[in-house]
């Protein structure tokens, strides 16, 4: 069994047994990295000078004895867009090819705070606009369980990263889907958490009433303690929700008896793949077998969810891309005409076409005699959709169906279409919107790509969202599943 | 200004609110700090970051509103108001579009002995820019990032000013009841209140406002009167030369003294404001609101009233002490020590005013005590010194800041009263001065004038001259 | 609704964005496409309904008015592309 494929209590026993040091972690992630990063491409900068001093000093204290947390240690790879004061911070654009950050995320921190060891930034579509990883500017990151398929974005890299065992774990961000959708697409887990329950500061904002910070793990058990390290209230983030943190692991009891699932049926009708459908009705029966209890539950809002989510998101995103103006940071193009010119220049050749085409969008239903019919319209959709989870989480504990409608599709398959392209979020955006927590997991097989599961829950009841994946786990092996690499 | 036009003026007044941190960030607001040491990733806009509203620029912001007879709302929010400018970090303002804190106000002015009222559109609350410095012969700008984040009132107008005059008396107005709700130190000069106007000018009786120019850059209380002034008169000549104004943002030249078009030189606007998504909605209920109104203290138009009303003050007395918080509270404090009110708003607005203007000094830069100037009055009441002393005495106060007892000992400028003093005076200036004697035996009154001033002399001033007067009556008539 | 190339260049304008003409084509094309599917939502009534600009019923977040270390004027300029006597240099504004 590879290192990385222990469970984090065994690595955890195993560091405090002096049987394992953290440079051998560490080490271990560096050499899986070399070996599979040609084929995988899931990194834009590693870390390996600062982290392999890290490592060294927390053998050190390792050496010294007493109580570690349960991340001590453990290699983790961080999205891109999570500012990290010391390491080169890129958003996967142009832009910010050279940006030297000068402070940590509140996340980053709190990494540093678990002792985990931050072995390099990974990859993702620029700004966290798409759902493949083509939208890179640097590279397209690829999928390991077919090198010939994306791994799925925005969080492409952190979910390839896990896959292939370059890490124990990685964060992402998800703003319409980007955590789960990627994670379904390699085969793991991955957790949007409730908007206000991870701190968005030194997230680089995309879509600010969207964007949430969670974990990819390849087990629900790392999930729950991944975010039991990077939960809670955070004064910096105005947002950020002053909730009690229940411990998340011990809601982790593998029993489902008595569980109302509702299933929306508009996430399993027409556009879903008919082996994804088997594959997530097969988990159902999974959990008929556990003593659950489901059945179809109607969210009419759903098909008006992509136009909804593309309007406000695109809407935020043109002036938080704002600040990208080459006036204080990032590229600055070289002899501009005047001030104007700089802004212009600087801006398109920094942005790929994506950025471009979401700011122009957004800056268009932002602009004079368009915000009513579009910014605010959309506004006032989302609360009809917002009104199908409140009504459904009336009668259901969780909700199940796909994660995305199809496995992971072929590089370039898509590209040049975007609106066929925003269609593949069409099952995590409404969730997203709705800004309740969701999980993906893996539920199967289907032509050698991994399915996914969407398990999602109540505003700030991630407890029954892992409860209820982990029991799953219990029953099946999906999971286990690795790529050959 | 050719009277056939009635101007037209509305003000947009910013006035920074005196915290201590920015409005979004932990920064200080201190001015005069180095270039870009009072900044943050925060307030320098960089990626990932998020602002936390400061509650006191919240408080500031209503006690201004309610000092200035605005509604507070219940509910107001904050929106990005969103334009390219490398002195705007984020390339948007934090702003408030459609629920400002303040709404529908007015405050009273007086020009020429006419109270005016005028309305108050709005006050919203809302970050500073940064500091650019033009370099390179004019080809590049320096940024200086200190102000950002600055928390700024907005205060706007309604289109109720007619002249030049009342626009200047508005502003005065704004800045004592800023400085009595002591929310900002409102200096223009700093840049800690500063003042846009809309202008436009209509024939008299017609309805319809004219086309209106935005004028800027007028960064003192005379410069706002003057540029209006010469607004006004540009735009009268154009309308008189069979032209028509347009429409433009137009910026205040103080050294040619005139208002250029900055046309072409801006872009057409649209700000494309949109709720923050980063920032969350404040529901100011009852009890907050009470609160805050109870800090706020007498303003200067119920001080006015109740000068004229307790103290029998003149309007204008009571104005002038009243314009500035801490020249009324110097004005009542010295009362403690006198009953007379209109000898002491006499000392502030003559002797003590001059001496402000004249060095250029504020109420509190000075050595002189309330106290010392109402015991000075009190002296003067019960003749211990004449008025020639007290304006002795009473540079001797600006100077020092001793009290007027203590200098009348020190330098021995009690007043004379003993008649047998005096007397011997008299009769020495009588022995000494026998033309004047004669002219007035001869009828010539006023030669007493001249004996009562010799008098005062030999005595260093001291003497009582009304004692002197009446003692030389006297032994004149003995003659 | 449909969008011009005048409204492209207006929007990329606005947005501070110097398009090609290749890219004003497409874009033109697209951000249409994407418009026309958007006025899905006019199928919606949605009057009287509460625009949702938060999820979470959040009010009255404030910090207290305490000043907090500014990081050095070194690291405030450094990722500053162009920079003179501890300032951002820009080409000036156009006056």
């Amino acid at each position: 069994m590879a290192l990385f494929d222990l469970r984090l209590q065994d690595i955890h026993n195993r560091l405090n047994n002096k049987e394992l040091s953290v440079s051998e972690l560490t080490e271990a992630s560096y050499k899986r990295i070399s070996e599979t990063e040609p084929a995988v491409k899931a990194f834009i900068t590693l870390n390996e000078e600062g982290a392999r001093a890290q490592a060294a000093e927390l053998d050190k204290q390792l050496q010294a004895g007493g109580e570690r947390g349960l991340l001590f240690g453990l290699p983790a790879g961080i999205k891109d867009n999570i500012v990290t004061e010391g390491i080169t911070t890129t958003c996967a654009s142009q832009f910010l090819r050279n940006y030297d950050p000068i402070y940590d995320a509140t996340v980053t921190k709190k990494l540093k705070a678990a002792q985990s060891v931050a072995i390099g930034k990974l990859n993702m579509d620029e700004f966290a606009m798409g759902g493949s990883n083509e939208n890179s500017s640097f590279h397209t990151t690829r999928n390991p369980w077919n090198t010939e398929h994306v791994p799925g974005g925005s969080s492409g890299g952190s979910a390839a990263s896990v896959a292939a065992g370059q890490v124990y774990f990685s964060l992402g961000s998800d703003t319409g889907g980007s955590i789960r959708q990627p994670a379904s697409y390699c085969g793991i887990v991955g957790l949007k958490p409730t908007y206000g329950l991870v701190s968005r500061f030194g997230l680089v904002a995309f879509a600010s009433s969207l964007d949430q910070i969670g974990p990819l793990t390849k087990n629900v058990e790392d999930s729950a303690y991944v975010l039991q390290a990077i939960a809670g209230y955070d004064n910096m983030d105005s947002t950020s929700a002053n909730v009690d943190i229940p411990d998340y692991t011990s809601a982790l009891t593998g029993d489902v008896k008595g569980l109302r699932i509702g299933v929306p049926k508009e996430y399993i009708g027409a556009g879903v793949d008919p082996k994804v459908k088997e594959a997530v009705l097969g988990a159902l029966k999974v959990y008929e077998s556990l003593g659950a209890t489901w059945e179809e539950v109607s969210m009419p809002h759903t098909e008006y969810a992509v136009a909804t989510y593309y309007l406000l998101a695109s809407s935020e995103a043109s002036s938080n891309l704002a600040r990208f103006d080459g006036v204080r940071y990032g590229v600055r193009a070289d002899n501009p005409d005047n001030l104007i010119d700089l802004y212009r220049k600087s801006r398109s050749q920094g942005f790929g076409s994506e950025v471009k085409r979401r700011i122009m969008l957004g800056t268009y239903a932002l602009s004079s005699g368009y915000y009513d019919a579009y910014y605010k319209k959309a506004q006032q959709v989302r609360t009809l959709i917002k009104r199908d989870f409140d009504q459904a989480f009336e009668k259901y504990d969780v909700l199940i169906g796909p994660t995305a409608p199809t496995t992971a599709f072929r590089i370039g398959e898509q590209v040049g279409d975007p609106l066929t392209m925003y269609l593949n979020d069409i099952l995590t955006i409404p969730v997203s919107l709705a800004g309740v927590p969701a999980v993906s997991i893996p539920c199967g097989l289907a032509d050698g790509l991994p399915v996914g599961l969407q398990i999602i829950g109540k505003a700030f009841d991630e407890s029954t969202v892992l409860r209820t994946a982990h029991a799953f786990e219990q029953h099946t092996d999906f999971y286990k599943a690795r790529p050959q690499l | 200004m050719s009277t056939q036009y009635e101007t037209v003026i509305g003000l947009e007044v910013h006035v920074e609110l005196h915290t201590n941190s920015k409005i979004f960030c932990g920064c200080s607001t201190a001015f005069g700090a180095p270039p870009n040491t009072h900044t943050c990733p925060i307030c320098l806009g960089h990626p990932g970051v998020l602002p936390v509203l400061n509650r006191q620029a919240v408080e500031y912001a209503m006690k201004a509103s309610m000092a200035l007879n605005c509604t507070v709302a219940d509910v107001s929010k904050f929106d990005r108001k969103n334009y390219f400018y490398p002195d705007s970090p984020k390339a948007y303002q934090i702003s408030q579009y459609d629920q400002p804190v303040g709404e529908h106000g007015w405050i009273d002015i007086e020009v020429n002995g006419q109270t005016k009222r005028i309305g108050i559109t709005r006050v919203h609350l809302e970050e500073d820019a940064g500091k650019l410095t033009h370099v390179d012969g004019g080809y590049a700008s320096l940024v200086d990032f200190n102000r950002v984040g600055t928390p700024l009132i907005e205060i706007v107008s309604e289109p109720d000013i007619r002249t030049p005059e009342e626009a200047k008396a508005y502003l005065e107005k704004i800045r004592a009841i800023m400085l009595y709700c002591d929310v900002s130190d409102v200096k223009m000069e700093e840049g800690s209140m500063r003042c846009d106007a809309n202008i436009s000018i209509r024939p008299y009786g017609q309805e319809k406002f004219g086309t209106r120019a935005e004028l800027k850059n007028m960064n003192t209380f005379r410069g706002v009167q003057r540029g209006l002034e010469y607004e006004q008169w540009r735009q009268a000549e154009v309308l008189n030369s069979g032209g028509e104004v347009v429409q433009e943002t137009r910026r205040w030249d103080e050294a040619q003294g005139k208002t250029l078009s900055m046309r072409g030189k801006e872009q057409a606007h649209d700000y494309r404001y949109f709720p923050d998504p980063d920032l969350v909605r404040m529901n100011i209920d009852a009890e907050w609101k009470e609160r805050i109104r109870a800090s706020i203290p007498e303003l200067p138009d119920a001080r006015k009233a109740r000068y004229v009303a307790e103290y029998d003050l003149p309007s204008y007395d009571a104005e002038v002490l009243t314009s500035s918080m801490k020249m009324a509270n110097f004005f009542e404090e010295s009362l403690n020590y006198t009953k007379d009110a209109k000898a002491v708003s006499n000392w502030i607005m003559g002797d003590l005013l001059g001496y402000l203007n004249a060095n250029n000094l504020e109420f509190g830069d000075i050595k002189l005590t309330a106290q010392g100037l109402g015991e000075m009055i009190g002296l003067l009441e019960s003749n211990t010194i004449n008025s020639k002393i007290a304006k002795t005495v009473f540079k001797a106060m600006l100077e020092s800041g001793k009290l007027p007892k203590q200098i009348v000992e020190e330098q021995g400028l009690v007043q004379i009263s003993d008649e047998g003093a005096v007397k011997e005076i008299v009769v020495q200036i009588v022995e000494a001065n026998p033309q004047s004697v004669a002219d007035y035996k001869a009828g010539k009154e006023k030669a007493i004038g001249f004996l009562v001033g010799q008098v005062m002399k030999a005595s260093k001033g001291k003497a009582n001259p009304a004692l002197a007067n009446k003692l030389l009556v006297e032994v004149l008539s003995q003659l | 609704m449909s969008i011009t190339t005048n409204d492209v260049e207006h929007v990329a304008n606005l947005a501070r964005l110097a398009l090609t003409d290749e890219e004003k084509e497409t874009f033109t094309v697209q951000l249409n496409a994407i418009l026309k599917y958007a006025e899905k939502l006019n199928e919606l009534n949605t009057d009287g309904v509460e625009p949702t600009s938060h999820v979470l019923p959040l009010a009255n977040v404030m910090r207290a008015d305490e000043v907090r270390p500014s990081v050095s004027n070194e690291t405030a300029l450094r990722n500053a592309p162009d920079d003179e006597d501890g300032q951002i240099k820009v080409p000036a504004v156009l006056e």
